[in-house]
């Protein structure tokens, strides 16, 4: 049962910084605008000429 | 000049220097509109950036203070093929926003507590927990309390802060058996675990957390959407008045930044956006808007006139006023401050089942408790089977089973052209069994058509369409569009009477009967449009005479003809008898009431409810305000007055009339799905709460029972998203 010495925390941190990356993305406002994010994502603009498609 | 605005309303300061400003974007829909208004916006020099949100529609754009007159702005996203409105975005609107995102946190919060403790619990249950000696248990225990208590602190605030208010109030609501049930799951499992019982409850009480959370957030969230769309549809409709400033200069301004005692201009053609007294000049004006007549109303210097009216023939100054003291507006104030009282005592099916429900579930551990001490178990025993059996009856299930029937069908409704006002008004239009109508406006198209194209030769009508298009009256319009006419002719327009040019040598006119001298002609139009208004074509040798009038809506017969299969339809308007009877005629409605006031559309609808009846009221005007607010629901159109559109339980958008049936389609529907989900919770605890008395209520036992009702319980209110798909 040793192994829970190490096993239980890691996975109270993982969880944990899984809630912390969904706070911080929360408070950053990236759930603001879910329709505009999923094209925004396609769009090729800030790539350079030769590599548009 | 008169184009120059004053945009200052909206302008807000983030930072120093930098200034910034909300639009609502008509006509985003993808990428390509994105790129095009912020690439092109950034163009504009001064600009710092633009920023859209495809979601809501709208656009933020700051620029660096005095860089740049907001007007451009505007302009530009025009040049770019996106007319864009202003708004400014109100308190409210904000304090909604945080109260999303910290229902969304705690949700975060509940479900990260959720997953972690069910991690611990799922391996007890897979066997850790057979291990003599209690050490493993114990430590998962305490490990499960430890993500488990401060998670449900933070994440249960809004249900505590909820119930503290029902509380102190002195009324109990859904949320006072959550809290209750979450605190003393999580007590009673600390508890056990200090005395190395087997049985703990965090699991319970964080996936109960999760769950309604999940809830609350989907409510708000729909809510929040809704009230942001007619945010868009106000600010796009806003109205403007074109501000007279003491050196004489006109300057269109929003209505929000005008002050009692302006003068504001209003051309012939405009609609007036205030209320107040004709200072200057001599017009008609259409009150059709106010008090449902369709007849025009002559205005001169000292004459009232009302917000939401249409100045017809000439120009007008008017002073605006502060408190409105018509006659009218008077009356319509101390109507609607009666009925609005009347109606507040309305309660929603989900309280009336939490008073049911809070005193049952409290009496029943009571006895539970006291049952058991009877029967000779120890004071612990019996207090734990009455934890549990608040546990087990937690609202889980019956906290989901009205509000997520209420944002599907809110949802449905929605994408039919239905925007509720509040989450009640789906129960009440459900229980609607008379239908009663306004006329102008609602059963009828809010714009004049020509209605008898029909009687008039090809060439008559072109030549009246060309003369129409010179002219700013609306009713002339009505004839250009019909007409389809394109090239305006050179005319000279006389104020109050109409046009006049010359076509092929001879003089034509196109106004008034009484200047076109077309009397003879007019009498049998009159006749067989009683509700028209007429304005006659003049030429040398013959006159002809064009009916002007508010068309049905192009459904309006089909829908109410389906209405009336399971419905009462009555008509009550406050027009002339000949108009009304003959919509009335058109539609195949029996029972109508013309020439109204809003007292006696008042006396009526309390008539019908006397006689045991619940009206939907469908009404526009100002003059309905007071009806609609007495009325046991009501809808408004869009295009409603907006003293009108405030007191509607819904709005419905667009030309069709199909919107009003399909509400009250999918509400009887939905009110049927809220009474299956308030049974299903009921059957799942007179399972459930027997299993709890009786001691045989284990953990896992609990968390299977509370997610698979409250998944059946979302399940079923999926169906009320209504089978027949949206038409578009």
């Amino acid at each position: 049962m040793n192994v829970l010495v190490y096993l239980v925390p890691a996975a109270l941190a993982l969880g944990g910084l899984g809630l912390a990356a969904f706070l911080w993305a929360l408070k950053h406002g990236q759930f603001e605008d879910l329709d505009g994010a999923a094209w925004r994502a396609i769009s090729d603009d800030d790539l350079p000429e030769d590599e548009k498609g | 000049m008169a184009d120059a605005q004053d945009l200052s309303l909206f302008v807000r300061h983030p930072a120093e220097g930098v200034a910034a400003m909300d639009l609502v974007v008509d006509g985003v829909y993808c990428g390509a509109c994105i790129a095009t208004i912020e690439k092109g916006l950034s163009r504009q020099d001064g600009v710092r950036g633009a920023r859209v949100n495809l979601a809501s529609r709208r656009v933020t754009v700051e620029w660096n203070e005095g860089a740049l007159d907001p007007p451009v702005i505007l302009e530009r996203l025009d040049a770019l093929g996106y007319p864009a409105f202003p708004f400014a975005s109100n308190t409210l609107d904000s304090v909604e926003l945080q109260a999303e995102k910290r229902l969304l946190r705690c949700l975060g919060v509940a479900a990260f507590g959720a997953m972690n403790v069910m991690l611990l619990s799922v391996s007890l249950w897979a066997g850790a927990d057979s291990d003599p000696n209690s050490a493993t248990r114990d430590l998962f225990h305490w490990l499960s309390a430890l993500v488990a208590l401060p998670c449900a602190a933070y994440a249960a605030q809004p249900f505590y802060e909820s119930a503290a208010r029902a509380l102190r109030a002195r009324s109990t609501n859904m949320d006072v058996p959550i809290s209750l049930g979450v605190t003393l799951a999580l007590g009673l499992s600390v508890f056990q675990t200090l005395a190395h019982e087997r049985l703990a409850y965090f699991d319970s009480a964080m996936m109960l957390l999760m769950f309604l959370l999940a809830g609350r957030f989907l409510d708000q969230r729909m809510r929040r959407r809704t009230r942001d769309f007619a945010i868009n549809l106000s600010a796009i409709r806003a109205d403007r008045a074109v501000k007279l400033f003491d050196g004489g200069e006109a300057r269109e301004t929003p209505i929000a930044a005008i002050q009692p005692g302006d003068l504001v201009l209003v051309r012939a053609g405009d609609r007036v956006a205030v209320d107040g007294t004709v200072e200057d000049g001599r017009s008609d004006i259409d009150q059709s808007l106010v008090t449902g007549e369709t007849t025009s109303v002559a205005v001169f210097p000292g004459a009232q006139v009302y917000a939401g009216t249409v100045n017809l023939s000439g120009a007008l100054r008017v002073r605006v006023e502060s408190a409105a003291s018509g006659t009218l507006l008077d009356e319509v104030h101390a109507l609607l401050a009666k009925a609005v009282e009347q109606r507040s005592s309305y309660v929603q099916l989900a309280d009336r089942a939490a008073r049911l429900y809070v005193p049952a579930v409290h009496l029943t551990a009571l006895a539970a408790f006291v049952g058991w001490l009877l029967l000779g178990a120890g004071w612990q025993h019996a207090l734990v089977i009455a934890i549990t059996v608040l546990i087990i009856t937690c609202p889980c299930a019956l906290g989901l089973a009205v509000p997520a029937v209420q944002v599907v069908a809110a949802g449905a409704l929605f994408r039919r052209g239905l925007i509720l006002n509040s989450g009640e008004a789906l129960e009440r239009l459900a229980e609607a069994d008379t239908v009663v109508f306004d006329k102008t406006g609602t059963l009828t198209q809010p714009r004049p058509t020509l209605a008898n194209a029909a009687d008039i030769e090809a060439a008559d009508l072109a030549l009246a369409g060309a003369l129409a298009l010179a002219s700013r009256h609306p009713l002339a319009k009505a004839v250009a569009e019909a007409a389809g006419a394109k090239e305006p002719m050179a005319a000279q327009e006389f104020p109050g009477e109409g046009v006049s040019a010359t076509h092929r040598g001879e003089p034509v006119r196109l106004g008034s009967v009484l200047w076109c001298e077309a009397e003879a002609e007019a009498a049998p139009v009159a006749a067989r449009w009683p509700d028209a208004s007429l304005i006659a074509l003049r030429m040398p040798e013959r006159a002809v005479v064009f009916a002007v009038r508010q068309g049905l809506r192009p459904d309006a017969a089909a829908v109410v003809a389906e209405m009336a299969r399971s419905y009462d339809i009555e008509i009550l308007s406050g027009d002339r008898e000949p108009a009304v009877a003959l919509v009335a005629g058109e539609l195949g409605v029996t029972r109508f009431e013309a020439g109204l006031k809003p007292a006696d559309k008042i006396a009526r609808l309390k008539a019908l409810a006397a006689a045991g009846r619940r009206a939907l009221i469908v009404g526009d005007g100002l003059n309905d305000a007071p009806a609609l607010a007495a009325a046991h629901v009501s809808i408004s159109p869009i295009s409603a007055a907006h003293i009108a559109q405030a007191q509607a339980d819904a709005l419905f958008l667009g030309e069709r009339l199909a919107p009003v049936a399909d509400a009250l389609r999918i509400s009887a529907k939905a009110r049927r799905l809220m009474l299956e989900n308030l049974w299903l919770s009921v059957v799942y605890n007179l399972i459930a709460v027997p299993l709890a008395i009786f001691g045989y209520v284990t953990p896992l036992i609990a968390a299977l029972a509370m997610s698979g009702s409250s998944i059946l319980v979302t399940l079923n209110a999926l169906r009320a998203r209504d089978a027949r798909r949206a038409r578009r």
